[in-house]
Protein backbone atom coordinates (compact mmCIF):
# COMPACT_ATOMS: atom_id res chain seq x y z
CA UNK A 1 0.00 0.00 0.00
CA UNK A 2 0.84 3.54 -0.65
CA UNK A 3 0.44 6.42 2.14
CA UNK A 4 1.12 10.01 0.41
CA UNK A 5 0.24 12.84 3.11
CA UNK A 6 -0.52 16.19 2.35
CA UNK A 7 -1.15 18.68 4.84
CA UNK A 8 -3.07 22.12 4.30
CA UNK A 9 -3.36 24.15 7.33
CA UNK A 10 -5.21 22.09 9.96
CA UNK A 11 -6.16 19.87 7.17
CA UNK A 12 -4.51 16.39 6.65
CA UNK A 13 -5.65 14.28 3.69
CA UNK A 14 -4.11 10.67 3.10
CA UNK A 15 -4.50 9.21 -0.15
CA UNK A 16 -4.20 5.76 -0.17
CA UNK A 17 -3.24 3.20 -3.16
CA UNK A 18 -3.51 -0.38 -3.21
CA UNK A 19 -4.72 -2.60 -0.61
CA UNK A 20 -5.54 -1.87 3.21
CA UNK A 21 -5.38 -5.52 4.42
CA UNK A 22 -3.99 -6.84 7.64
CA UNK A 23 -0.85 -6.45 6.58
CA UNK A 24 -0.41 -2.84 5.63
CA UNK A 25 -3.00 -1.33 8.56
CA UNK A 26 -0.70 -1.14 10.97
CA UNK A 27 1.57 1.40 8.92
CA UNK A 28 -1.52 3.51 7.98
CA UNK A 29 -2.76 3.06 12.01
CA UNK A 30 1.36 4.28 12.95
CA UNK A 31 0.70 7.47 10.38
CA UNK A 32 -2.03 8.23 12.32
CA UNK A 33 -1.07 7.88 15.54
CA UNK A 34 1.11 10.90 15.31
CA UNK A 35 -0.27 12.92 12.58
CA UNK A 36 -3.06 14.10 14.05
CA UNK A 37 -3.09 15.84 17.11
CA UNK A 38 -3.06 19.68 15.65
CA UNK A 39 -5.82 18.84 13.04
CA UNK A 40 -9.10 19.87 12.96
CA UNK A 41 -9.97 17.48 9.43
CA UNK A 42 -9.23 14.62 8.03
CA UNK A 43 -9.68 13.51 4.35
CA UNK A 44 -8.92 10.12 2.97
CA UNK A 45 -8.45 10.06 -0.73
CA UNK A 46 -9.25 6.32 -2.03
CA UNK A 47 -8.97 6.47 -5.61
CA UNK A 48 -6.83 4.29 -5.79
CA UNK A 49 -7.48 2.20 -2.78
CA UNK A 50 -8.28 -1.31 -4.69
CA UNK A 51 -9.07 -3.81 -1.28
CA UNK A 52 -9.86 -3.13 1.95
CA UNK A 53 -10.46 -6.02 5.06
CA UNK A 54 -11.51 -5.92 8.20
CA UNK A 55 -8.52 -4.83 9.62
CA UNK A 56 -8.62 -1.50 7.65
CA UNK A 57 -11.95 -0.75 8.48
CA UNK A 58 -10.84 -0.87 12.21
CA UNK A 59 -8.36 1.62 11.82
CA UNK A 60 -10.64 3.38 9.81
CA UNK A 61 -12.85 3.43 12.34
CA UNK A 62 -10.26 4.72 15.06
CA UNK A 63 -9.88 8.03 12.87
CA UNK A 64 -13.51 8.34 13.10
CA UNK A 65 -14.20 8.46 16.25
CA UNK A 66 -10.79 10.41 16.64
CA UNK A 67 -11.92 13.15 14.43
CA UNK A 68 -15.52 13.03 15.57
CA UNK A 69 -14.92 15.17 18.55
CA UNK A 70 -13.12 17.96 16.08
CA UNK A 71 -13.81 18.93 12.39
CA UNK A 72 -14.70 15.35 11.38
CA UNK A 73 -13.80 13.06 8.79
CA UNK A 74 -14.71 13.03 5.11
CA UNK A 75 -13.30 9.47 2.47
CA UNK A 76 -13.85 10.50 -0.74
CA UNK A 77 -13.75 8.95 -4.23
CA UNK A 78 -14.40 5.31 -2.99
CA UNK A 79 -14.04 2.24 -5.60
CA UNK A 80 -16.85 0.27 -6.25
CA UNK A 81 -15.38 -2.46 -4.17
CA UNK A 82 -14.65 -0.86 -1.11
CA UNK A 83 -17.68 0.59 -1.49
CA UNK A 84 -19.70 -2.61 -1.30
CA UNK A 85 -17.90 -3.24 1.90
CA UNK A 86 -18.89 -0.17 3.58
CA UNK A 87 -22.27 -0.94 2.73
CA UNK A 88 -22.14 -4.81 3.93
CA UNK A 89 -20.45 -3.33 7.36
CA UNK A 90 -23.07 -0.05 8.04
CA UNK A 91 -19.75 1.51 7.45
CA UNK A 92 -21.26 3.44 4.60
CA UNK A 93 -23.77 4.71 7.19
CA UNK A 94 -21.52 5.95 10.11
CA UNK A 95 -18.88 7.59 7.42
CA UNK A 96 -19.29 10.80 5.57
CA UNK A 97 -18.90 9.57 2.11
CA UNK A 98 -18.39 12.39 -0.87
CA UNK B 1 -15.10 -35.88 -12.29
CA UNK B 2 -14.99 -33.93 -15.29
CA UNK B 3 -14.18 -29.82 -15.24
CA UNK B 4 -13.46 -30.08 -11.16
CA UNK B 5 -9.96 -29.09 -10.38
CA UNK B 6 -8.30 -29.57 -6.85
CA UNK B 7 -5.59 -28.41 -4.84
CA UNK B 8 -4.05 -27.68 -1.59
CA UNK B 9 -1.37 -25.48 0.33
CA UNK B 10 -0.16 -26.61 3.41
CA UNK B 11 1.65 -23.37 5.28
CA UNK B 12 2.81 -22.52 8.73
CA UNK B 13 -0.19 -20.34 10.42
CA UNK B 14 1.62 -17.20 10.33
CA UNK B 15 -0.04 -13.81 9.20
CA UNK B 16 3.14 -13.11 7.47
CA UNK B 17 2.11 -15.43 5.20
CA UNK B 18 -0.84 -14.22 3.81
CA UNK B 19 0.26 -13.12 0.39
CA UNK B 20 1.25 -16.81 -0.28
CA UNK B 21 -2.42 -17.48 0.65
CA UNK B 22 -4.05 -14.98 -1.45
CA UNK B 23 -1.53 -15.83 -4.76
CA UNK B 24 -2.79 -19.05 -4.07
CA UNK B 25 -6.65 -18.84 -4.30
CA UNK B 26 -6.02 -16.17 -7.02
CA UNK B 27 -4.45 -18.00 -9.43
CA UNK B 28 -7.33 -20.54 -9.64
CA UNK B 29 -9.65 -17.51 -9.51
CA UNK B 30 -7.72 -15.96 -12.46
CA UNK B 31 -7.79 -19.65 -14.55
CA UNK B 32 -11.28 -19.65 -14.05
CA UNK B 33 -12.43 -16.45 -15.05
CA UNK B 34 -13.63 -14.99 -12.05
CA UNK B 35 -15.11 -11.71 -12.33
CA UNK B 36 -12.93 -9.22 -10.19
CA UNK B 37 -15.87 -7.77 -7.94
CA UNK B 38 -16.51 -11.55 -6.69
CA UNK B 39 -12.48 -12.12 -6.53
CA UNK B 40 -12.04 -9.41 -4.57
CA UNK B 41 -14.82 -11.00 -1.96
CA UNK B 42 -13.52 -14.21 -1.53
CA UNK B 43 -9.90 -12.38 -1.21
CA UNK B 44 -11.52 -10.66 1.57
CA UNK B 45 -12.74 -13.78 3.16
CA UNK B 46 -9.51 -15.90 2.71
CA UNK B 47 -8.00 -13.03 4.54
CA UNK B 48 -10.54 -12.86 7.47
CA UNK B 49 -10.31 -16.57 7.89
CA UNK B 50 -6.66 -17.27 7.85
CA UNK B 51 -5.86 -14.16 9.92
CA UNK B 52 -8.24 -15.59 12.16
CA UNK B 53 -6.48 -18.77 12.33
CA UNK B 54 -2.80 -17.29 12.40
CA UNK B 55 -4.00 -15.06 15.07
CA UNK B 56 -5.76 -17.83 17.42
CA UNK B 57 -5.34 -21.36 16.52
CA UNK B 58 -2.22 -22.14 18.09
CA UNK B 59 -1.20 -18.73 20.48
CA UNK B 60 0.60 -18.48 21.91
CA UNK B 61 2.61 -21.11 19.90
CA UNK B 62 2.30 -21.53 16.24
CA UNK B 63 1.09 -24.89 14.31
CA UNK B 64 -0.02 -24.90 9.95
CA UNK B 65 -2.83 -25.11 8.10
CA UNK B 66 -3.94 -26.57 5.21
CA UNK B 67 -6.20 -25.12 2.65
CA UNK B 68 -8.29 -27.49 0.34
CA UNK B 69 -9.19 -25.70 -2.86
CA UNK B 70 -12.14 -27.31 -5.17
CA UNK B 71 -12.75 -25.72 -8.67
CA UNK B 72 -15.84 -26.80 -10.39
CA UNK B 73 -15.17 -25.24 -13.57
CA UNK B 74 -19.07 -26.50 -14.74
CA UNK B 75 -20.59 -24.28 -12.38
CA UNK B 76 -18.24 -21.76 -12.03
CA UNK B 77 -17.56 -22.33 -7.97
CA UNK B 78 -15.01 -22.26 -5.59
CA UNK B 79 -14.83 -24.00 -2.31
CA UNK B 80 -12.12 -23.69 0.06
CA UNK B 81 -11.60 -25.42 3.15
CA UNK B 82 -9.21 -24.03 5.94
CA UNK B 83 -7.86 -26.97 8.12
CA UNK B 84 -6.13 -26.81 11.18
CA UNK B 85 -5.20 -28.45 14.36
CA UNK B 86 -5.22 -26.00 16.75
CA UNK B 87 -8.16 -25.05 19.87
CA UNK B 88 -11.19 -25.99 19.07
CA UNK B 89 -13.08 -22.77 18.18
CA UNK B 90 -15.88 -22.10 15.75
CA UNK B 91 -16.14 -18.88 14.66
CA UNK B 92 -19.25 -19.05 12.86
CA UNK B 93 -20.86 -18.71 17.30
CA UNK B 94 -19.39 -15.51 17.73
CA UNK B 95 -21.84 -12.59 18.43
CA UNK B 96 -22.91 -10.65 15.23
CA UNK B 97 -22.05 -7.01 15.55
CA UNK B 98 -24.81 -4.61 15.48
CA UNK B 99 -24.06 -2.53 12.41
CA UNK B 100 -26.54 -0.44 13.02
CA UNK B 101 -24.72 1.46 15.65
CA UNK B 102 -23.42 4.76 15.28
CA UNK B 103 -19.68 5.55 15.06
CA UNK B 104 -18.50 6.03 18.82
CA UNK B 105 -20.90 3.18 19.57
CA UNK B 106 -19.39 0.87 17.47
CA UNK B 107 -16.93 -1.64 18.80
CA UNK B 108 -13.61 -2.11 17.04
CA UNK B 109 -13.32 -5.79 15.93
CA UNK B 110 -16.01 -9.02 15.28
CA UNK B 111 -16.07 -7.53 11.47
CA UNK B 112 -14.26 -10.13 9.86
CA UNK B 113 -16.22 -13.22 10.30
CA UNK B 114 -20.07 -10.91 9.82
CA UNK B 115 -17.80 -10.40 6.34
CA UNK B 116 -17.70 -13.73 5.33
CA UNK B 117 -21.16 -14.98 6.08
CA UNK B 118 -22.43 -11.51 4.09
CA UNK B 119 -20.51 -12.27 1.00
CA UNK B 120 -20.19 -15.95 0.65
CA UNK B 121 -22.68 -18.25 -0.27
CA UNK B 122 -21.62 -21.13 2.03
CA UNK B 123 -19.93 -20.76 4.95
CA UNK B 124 -19.74 -23.72 7.65
CA UNK B 125 -17.28 -25.39 10.65
CA UNK B 126 -17.35 -28.84 11.51
CA UNK B 127 -14.85 -30.04 14.20
CA UNK B 128 -13.74 -33.81 12.69
CA UNK B 129 -10.82 -35.74 14.03
CA UNK B 130 -9.04 -32.98 16.24
CA UNK B 131 -9.18 -30.55 13.34
CA UNK B 132 -10.72 -27.28 12.89
CA UNK B 133 -12.29 -26.84 9.40
CA UNK B 134 -14.00 -24.03 7.82
CA UNK B 135 -15.17 -24.21 4.52
CA UNK B 136 -16.68 -20.92 2.25
CA UNK B 137 -17.90 -21.64 -1.42
CA UNK B 138 -18.93 -18.98 -3.67
CA UNK B 139 -20.32 -19.37 -7.02
CA UNK B 140 -19.15 -16.62 -9.95
CA UNK B 141 -20.37 -17.82 -12.80
CA UNK B 142 -23.59 -16.56 -15.00
CA UNK B 143 -24.32 -19.66 -16.50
Amino acid sequence: MKIDKQENGNELVISLAGRLDTITAPELEEQLASGLEDKEKLTFDMEKLEYISSAGLRVLLSAQKKMSKKGGMIVKNVSEEVMEIFEVTGFADILVIE
Amino acid sequence: MCGIDIDELELEAEVENLPTVQLFVDKHLNDAKCPSKIQKQINVAVEEIFVNIASYAYAPATGMVILKLEMNRELDKISLSFIDKGIPYDPLKNKEPDITLPAEEREIGGLGIFLVKQTMDEVHYEHKDGQNILTIAKAFGIK
